[in-house]
């Protein structure tokens, strides 16, 4: 999935519950892309999102300003886990600007779903603590 | 005795009228707060329409009215728990009755005292206690919960000792739903040492079932209108009168004054050394007109309802294949509060998915992090019934909690 050019969100076809709980993020909460732990990873952050109890750790491995590695590991509802695993993926091999610049718009068009003015939280923990991760440890 | 007839008494609540996402709308969130009816909402209207003035300052008409308002809102409120019109303050919920009744005991607590709570207890009957007890070097034990998540008594005999300041305990848990035999833990407590302080958080109870503080034996008790079909913002504190005698306030200011000089104050009596600043009197007009509505339907028909809804709710969610029940399995001294949590499924994805289908839960840790912790769980779904809530209530929230897994699989 191209971040560049958002996903195409017309789904009226489809319910509420299953335009939001869609297969592609169904099947990325039950089978998480990039899910392990890092011993050698260059970066590490926690991150916690307090009203859904979602935790996340996100591992990086950052050589010459590229994303040689990215993974992470944590528990939490199914937006939040299907944001990071796809943001992993998307970042992985990218250097550390185009990581740098991804807006929150930016991961609701890679979810590919409409979030809710209470999912928001969930749904931007991963790149909160991606960007963290990056900005921190400089 | 009479039967609560749940549609005609979902008329009364202007809100439950409406669809949400073209369902109509199935409100099973009363553990967080309840709707309100017009009774209540029509009293509050008129306050500020005809009778708004501040209280016990002013000689002209409206400051009468809005004072004789007041107190006899307390008068009511004192009523409806069995106890004496002055033994009732105003506070602005349960945590502020407790907060306010932490502080102004902390002055009689010493290194070494101790504090005994549950294992049960919302966050705002520990957090107080916590700050309290690091305060004074005072120490803080739990009567543990048993496998059928209920309080294990028999403990109570090994943690009272001579010691023991406060025995401070929720009434109804708001996670759990269990009624927790109170008034004989306060009896054996005192058995064991009569100078125990017995603070009864009844945030969950007073709506739910008969509370009279004298039966319970309780020296203070804390509840919030908003859980009780009245408005946010305010709530009671009820201490004895011989208590309240002697107890600091710890929030100053007008209103709770009998003379102030640049160097002195003398305080006025319980209950209003208690009430500093400009009272909600609106919020305590609502509260009186809640408890009078509920007074109407009576507690012992509401008791009733309530039990009925806790057995059909159980039998109902115990036939979802994969869900869990947090929670006695058996209806007897337990509350139509129904959490739950679903393998394979988070609480806030489980909410989402209801939400869809016009059902309104809660999900996450409900103000009991050490309750879950002790449970071992991250959090769960939470469906709390009230006066309003049907069987169909309960079927549709089956039919919701089975279309979410569904979705996810997670169904067989």
């Amino acid at each position: 999935m191209n971040i560049a050019n958002p996903t195409d969100l017309s789904t009226s076809q489809l319910t509420e519950e299953q335009e939001i709980y869609k297969e592609n993020i169904i099947d990325h909460y039950k089978h998480p892309r990039n899910k392990k732990k890092l011993e050698n990873a260059t970066h590490k952050e926690n991150g916690i999102n307090p009203m859904c109890g979602d935790h996340i750790t996100i591992y990086l491995i950052i050589k010459d300003n590229k994303i040689e590695e990215i993974t992470f590991t944590g528990d939490g509802c199914a937006i939040s886990q299907a944001s990071v695993s796809l943001l992993t993926d998307e970042l992985l091999g990218k250097d550390l600007d185009f990581a740098k610049k991804i807006t929150d718009q930016n991961v609701y068009d890679l979810l590919g779903i409409p979030i809710s003015h209470t999912r928001t939280k969930c749904a931007l923990l991963s790149i909160k603590t991606v960007q963290k991760a990056i900005n921190l440890n400089q | 005795m009479n039967k609560l007839n749940s549609q005609k008494i979902k008329s009364d609540f202007p809100i439950l009228n409406q669809k949400i996402n073209r369902h109509d709308l199935v409100y099973l969130d009363n553990g967080a707060t309840t709707q309100k009816p017009n009774a209540v909402i029509n009293a509050i209207s008129n306050y500020y329409s005809h009778d708004n003035s501040n209280t016990h300052r002013s000689v002209h008409e409206l400051a009468s009215r809005a004072t004789i308002q007041y107190e006899h809102a307390r008068t009511i409120t004192a009523k409806f728990i069995g106890a004496k019109t002055e033994e009732i303050i105003f506070t602005s919920g349960t945590t502020d009755s407790l907060n306010k009744l932490v502080n102004s005991l902390k002055h009689q607590l010493k290194k070494g005292d101790e504090i005994v709570l549950t294992e049960m207890e919302h966050h705002s009957n520990i957090v107080p206690w916590q700050q309290v007890a690091k305060e004074t070097g005072a120490v803080i034990k739990w009567i543990p919960i048993t496998d059928d998540f209920r309080l294990d008594l028999t403990t109570i005999s090994k943690l009272i000792t001579t010691k023991t300041k406060i025995l401070s305990l929720t009434h109804v848990s708001n996670v759990l739903g269990t009624i927790n035999p109170v008034k004989e833990i306060i009896k054996e407590a005192k058995s064991i040492n009569q100078n125990v302080i017995a603070i009864v958080d009844a945030a969950q109870s007073v709506p739910h079932i008969s509370v009279n503080v004298t039966d319970l034996g309780c020296d203070f008790l804390a509840f919030s209108a908003h859980k009780a079909v009245g408005p946010m913002g305010v709530g009671v504190l009820f201490g004895k009168s011989q208590l309240l005698v002697n107890l600091e306030p710890n929030h100053t200011g007008g209103g709770m004054v009998l003379e102030v000089t640049k160097d002195n104050t003398t305080f006025n009596q319980a209950p209003y050394k208690f009430e500093a600043g400009t009272p909600n009197v609106a919020g305590a007009v609502g509260l009186a007109a809640a408890l009078t509505y509920l007074s109407k339907l009576t507690m012992n028909a509401i008791e009733q309802q309530m039990h009925d809804l806790t057995v059909y709710g159980l039998e109902q969610l115990n036939t979802v294949h994969g869900l869990n029940i947090i929670g006695s399995k058996d209806a007897k001294n337990r509350a139509p509060v129904f959490s739950f949590t679903i393998k394979g499924m988070h609480p806030h994805d489980i909410g989402e998915i209801l939400n869809s289908h016009g059902v309104a839960i809660r999900g996450g840790h409900h103000c009991a992090m050490p309750l879950f912790k002790r449970l071992k769980l991250n959090g769960a779904s939470r469906a709390s019934a009230y006066i309003y809530n049907s069987k169909e209530d309960i079927d549709q929230l089956i039919v919701a909690i089975k279309a979410a897994q569904k979705i996810f699989g997670v169904d067989k």
